[in-house]
């Protein structure tokens, strides 16, 4: 892997191991849940706090600017992750 | 591991310490039943036992390999264990990697004071084009770097065993994952027997055995047992032990995650199974173990680690191990002494 061929990381929007959106594509705004106030859905960050806990011990499998899966090859001592659209990515 | 009540608390830890530490043989299936039922106060001199086994008939050196999939996913069999099936939605994809790569990591991997390589890859069998490439990749490391080189390629005919013994692979990996009674259960696409049948045939070819264990899938104690019988029943050189990692997409994936002491147990079980074989650290010990447990494993009957990274998950730092076997005083094997 030249680390010419790496590319300036793409802006985050992804979860790098579930694939999800961070933010919700579209966020509620009426409708029962928030009439009765329970405070609303937890925020995205929540949803994907295991999954960057998960992360200390896996590599990425999904774009973090478009989601698309990634392929990946890991080594004994690192890894590397290229997005079809977004490149390169390594350890 | 003080404070340990003694040995004649529980008959099965005097047994074992007159059979398996005096006299080098291993417990049987029922006898590893009774240790792996062994109540959590027993395990610390249970830990104890295991370690002196290891010491006495292994030594106190710990070996060190590196593992790297040449051929990541899209495999055809459904262990349903594994992200690689190409039948599962698993968010692993299909890689091959190339041979400079693998040359690199070979050489990364040799730096770290490892005196294993194995290359892996997920098939069934290799076809003419698997053999060819992993021909090559033997060629390029053996020309350039100071390392064994092992190969874990699933079913081989006797030719392709023949080949690989010819081209100087001196250990195969070829596990058998977990007991008879469970493998139905958790592979449905190949039997039992012809794993067997691979694994007779690399020991008959003269190279070394490495048959391991995936342990936490579902099976009971009694399957635990007699895996562990199995295993023994085989004389491997190796026996890798993984810890299940439950993984996204697969039928396993939600199968919780082993509890550290019954871990602990099994590890020692196995130990008081076969004594003087290599009894390594695979994976999801980082999930299951943690630190404390890693360090527990390594007094308890384990003798060798893999370093740094699996196939498709990270492992700890290939630091931690390394600078945790020095705390420990347990020296890494050296090359010279692997052959």
């Amino acid at each position: 892997m030249n680390t010419q061929d790496l590319l300036t990381p793409p802006e985050t929007a992804y979860c790098e191991l579930c694939g999800l959106p961070l933010q919700p594509l579209s966020l509620p705004v009426d409708g029962p849940k928030a009439e009765k106030d329970d405070g609303g859905d937890a925020p995205p960050s929540y949803h994907h706090a295991r999954c960057a806990d998960l992360l200390q011990l896996e590599p990425p499998r999904f774009c973090a600017s478009c989601g698309r899966r990634l392929r990946v090859q890991v080594s004994p001592l690192g890894w590397w992750a290229n997005c079809s659209r977004h490149g390169l990515h390594a350890s | 591991m003080t404070n340990s009540p003694p040995l004649q608390d529980h008959p099965i830890l005097e047994t074992a310490r007159r059979q398996v530490l005096e006299q080098g043989i291993g417990l049987a299936r029922e006898q590893l039943l009774d240790v792996l039922r062994l109540p959590d106060e027993a395990l610390p001199a249970l830990l104890e036992l295991a370690h002196q086994v290891r010491l006495r008939h292994c030594g106190e050196e710990v070996e060190v390999e590196g593992i790297i999939s040449i051929k990541t996913g899209g495999c055809p069999e459904d262990c349903h264990f594994c992200s690689q099936s190409g039948l599962f939605d698993s968010p692993v994809r299909g890689v091959w990697l190339d041979i400079a790569e693998l040359v690199k990591a070979a050489k990364e991997t040799a730096a770290t004071g490892a005196t294993e390589f194995c290359i892996v890859a997920a098939v069934r069998g290799p076809d003419i084009k698997l053999m060819n490439q992993v021909k090559f990749a033997i060629d390029r490391i053996k020309q350039e770097v100071d390392i064994n080189i092992a190969c874990s390629l699933g079913m081989l005919t006797r030719r392709q065993v023949d080949q690989l013994a010819g081209w100087g692979v001196h250990r195969y990996n070829h596990n058998l994952e977990t007991a008879r009674s469970f493998f139905p259960q958790v592979v449905t696409t190949h039997t039992y027997e012809e794993r067997l049948e691979t694994c007779a045939m690399v020991k008959d070819a003269g190279m070394e055995l490495c048959c391991g264990a995936l342990i936490g899938m579902g099976e009971t104690l009694e399957q635990r047992a007699e895996l562990a019988a199995q295993l023994a029943a085989l004389e491997p050189h190796e026996v890798p032990l993984n810890f299940l990692n439950p993984r996204p997409g697969t039928p396993l994936q939600e199968q919780p995650v082993m509890d550290g002491k019954d871990a602990l147990r099994a590890i020692a079980a196995f130990r008081l199974a076969m004594p003087g074989t290599v009894l390594r650290y695979a994976g999801g010990r980082e999930l299951t173990l943690g630190d404390l447990g890693t360090r527990d494993g390594l007094l308890g009957g384990i003798n060798a680690v893999i370093v740094g990274n699996y196939l498709t998950t990270l492992g700890r730092p290939a630091t931690a191990d390394l600078n945790l076997l020095v705390d420990l005083n347990m020296p890494i094997k050296e090359l010279q002494k692997t052959l």
